[in-house]
């Protein structure tokens, strides 16, 4: 698993999640390496966002194990950051954009200790790093979506993590926001820090990142994007589904197959 | 008048200026975390779920105290969110509908014992239907105190776990990633709304206890937009409710304090609706109104010289 040589920032065996009774993310095994920016892609409900949350410990497993960096996922916390979906809150709370990015602080003050000058100057540093300082006193409600995701960017940023993880952080961003967000994501590289990123955008996907996961339900596929986001890969990832769909009790068995492959 | 007047000088309207105040503060403030993290309701449904807890407190014990009291309803509240969250995860019923469900179940169960208590002979149970439905006139030193004490309690609690309570009403998955465990802190808050629960009951009844909970926090969200300042005004708020109600109550002769400091507090938030400063409504019709006219003003600065170049052609062809 992890004993060989280097450890891995983040490895997963057998991650198994379930909503209800039926497995949304099934036997999922893999390994990162580090320093490398990762795109997570799959169709619509193919468990992406859910493989996340349950990596982090937010959605119950089934099965499956989570070592960052050779240790249990609990005992790592503050080495992993997450920028979760925009939608995620309400963005009508009573706070302004540097008090967010401040929460990031929060992990490492712990408990009954209250944010201070410090804070607040790597809260303004990170917002500066997104191109939101100017924004720092705007109340989070006024904030354009992608000035928002650049918000929760910065809080991420804040947390000084070294493996993150960000879900849809391009959904439903401009191209100046886009921009943004994949010059830090550059940059998070070059400081030798891990990203797993869910992404929707087919058409970038070989210009932003080092490695692909395709995952429908189980992991179509992951490895180097030259050789891994290929068409037929691709075929497998989204078109599997749709004959999934047409003969749904024939289907499973042949699925299960080509995970195990 | 002469009663608004004893006010200052009757001991017993004192302690119950000082009661009404606390109690107010004291929801008001924690009511401000309810209402943000959506759980607007959740302070009808322990209100409701108390009075059976008080009611098998006071049979099992057979005397009216508020402490005996406190720990039947925290219990019985506990139960109630419980299920509440049961009902939510092992069915398709969403929150507002398990509240509903069981609020009622509760109330019912309550209502049932407290007729059981009235037909039987339970040690001392005159007053005990006028403590669940609230009169603050009956407020003595003793239950003052009570009330400091628990607003000592949520206002200690509330400053210093203030970037906790933030963040798990904010983004609470977030705050789970950071390691903070947000089951504790999540409990804790539903004990500490609770235990306001409790001590209002006494002051406005189970069924009015509520508004004391969300309608100091509603009204102070109108004027900041800081959390910090929206906690302490909502305690002022809440307080003033209190202040304003046993001083028309004082100065009247069969008004009830408790229902009065919830009508104060509507009235609160009614002027907060209309005169916020940046969501209220008269400021956004001015807003528009100002736009409408700024906008007015631009395009007919861009119309004038037209007309007047036309005005101008038709001079000179006059003059011509």
């Amino acid at each position: 698993m992890t004993t060989n040589s280097r450890l891995s920032p983040l490895s997963v065996t057998n991650l198994t999640v379930a909503y209800q009774k039926k497995p949304v993310v099934r036997n999922v095994t893999f390994e990162v390496a580090e320093g490398e920016l990762i795109g997570i892609i799959g169709p619509n409900g193919a468990g992406k966002s859910t493989l996340i949350k349950a990596i982090l410990g937010l959605q119950p497993v089934l099965t499956g194990e989570t070592l960052v960096y050779g240790k249990p996922y609990k005992s790592q916390r503050k080495l992993v950051g997450y920028v979760p979906q925009r939608e995620s809150v309400d963005w009508d709370f009573p706070t302004n954009a540097l008090d967010v990015v401040m929460m990031g602080r929060y992990g490492h003050l712990g408990l009954l200790r209250r944010p201070g000058a410090k804070e607040r100057a790597i809260g303004m540093e990170c917002l500066s790093k997104v191109g939101m300082a100017d924004f720092a006193g705007r109340q989070i409600s006024q904030l354009s979506g992608g000035q928002q995701q650049r918000v929760f960017l910065a809080r991420a940023l804040a947390q000084d993590a070294t493996l993150y993880f960000m879900d849809e952080p391009f959904a439903g961003v401009d191209a100046a926001t886009e921009k943004a967000i994949i010059t830090l994501l550059n940059e998070l590289k070059k400081q030798g820090k891990t990203v797993l990123v869910v992404h929707h955008d087919l058409a970038t996907v070989d210009q932003y990142f080092d490695s692909v996961m395709l995952i429908n339900g189980e992991m179509i596929a992951y490895g180097p994007t030259a050789t891994t986001f290929t068409e037929q890969r691709l075929q497998e990832a989204y078109g599997g589904r749709l004959t999934f769909i047409k003969s749904h009790q024939a289907e499973e068995p042949a699925a299960t197959a080509r995970a195990g492959r | 008048m002469s009663g608004m007047l004893n006010l200052f000088t009757d001991p017993n309207l004192q302690w119950i200026l000082i009661g009404s105040m606390l109690l107010g503060l004291s929801t008001g403030v924690i009511g401000t975390f309810a209402y943000l993290r959506k759980q607007s309701l959740i302070g009808d449904t322990l209100a409701h779920a108390a009075l059976p807890g008080i009611c098998i407190a006071f049979m099992l014990t057979g005397v009216k105290s508020v402490g005996y009291f406190m720990i039947g309803a925290i219990v019985a509240g506990m139960i109630a969110t419980v299920g509440i969250s049961w009902i939510t995860r092992h069915s398709r019923i969403k929150q507002d509908a398990a509240m509903g469900i069981v609020l009622s179940v509760f109330f019912g169960l309550g209502i049932v014992l407290l007729t059981q208590i009235q037909h039987s002979s339970y040690g001392n149970q005159s007053g005990l239907d006028k403590f669940l439905f609230g009169q603050a006139a009956s407020m003595t030193a003793s239950d003052v105190y009570t009330m400091t004490g628990v607003a000592v309690l949520l206002i200690v609690a509330c400053a210093l776990l203030f970037k906790e309570f933030k963040l798990i009403s904010f983004d609470s998955g977030y705050a789970r990633g950071l390691g903070f465990s947000v089951t504790a802190l999540e409990q804790l808050l539903l004990w500490l709304v609770t235990v306001a629960v409790v001590v209002g009951i006494q002051a406005v009844g189970v069924v009015l206890v509520a508004a004391l909970l969300i309608t100091p926090a509603v009204s102070a969200r109108y004027w900041t937009d800081r959390l910090g300042v929206m906690t302490v005004l909502s305690g002022l708020f809440g307080a003033l409710s209190g202040a304003i109600g046993t001083w028309i109550s004082a100065g009247t002769d069969q008004l009830p304090t408790g229902p009065l400091s919830v009508l104060t507090a509507s009235a609160l938030f009614v002027a907060s609706v209309l005169f916020g400063p940046r969501r209220g409504i008269v400021a956004k019709i001015v807003r528009r109104y100002s736009a409408k006219k700024e906008w007015a003003a631009e395009n007919g600065a861009e119309s004038l010289p037209e007309s007047k170049t036309g005005s101008s052609v038709k001079d000179r062809e006059v003059s011509a």
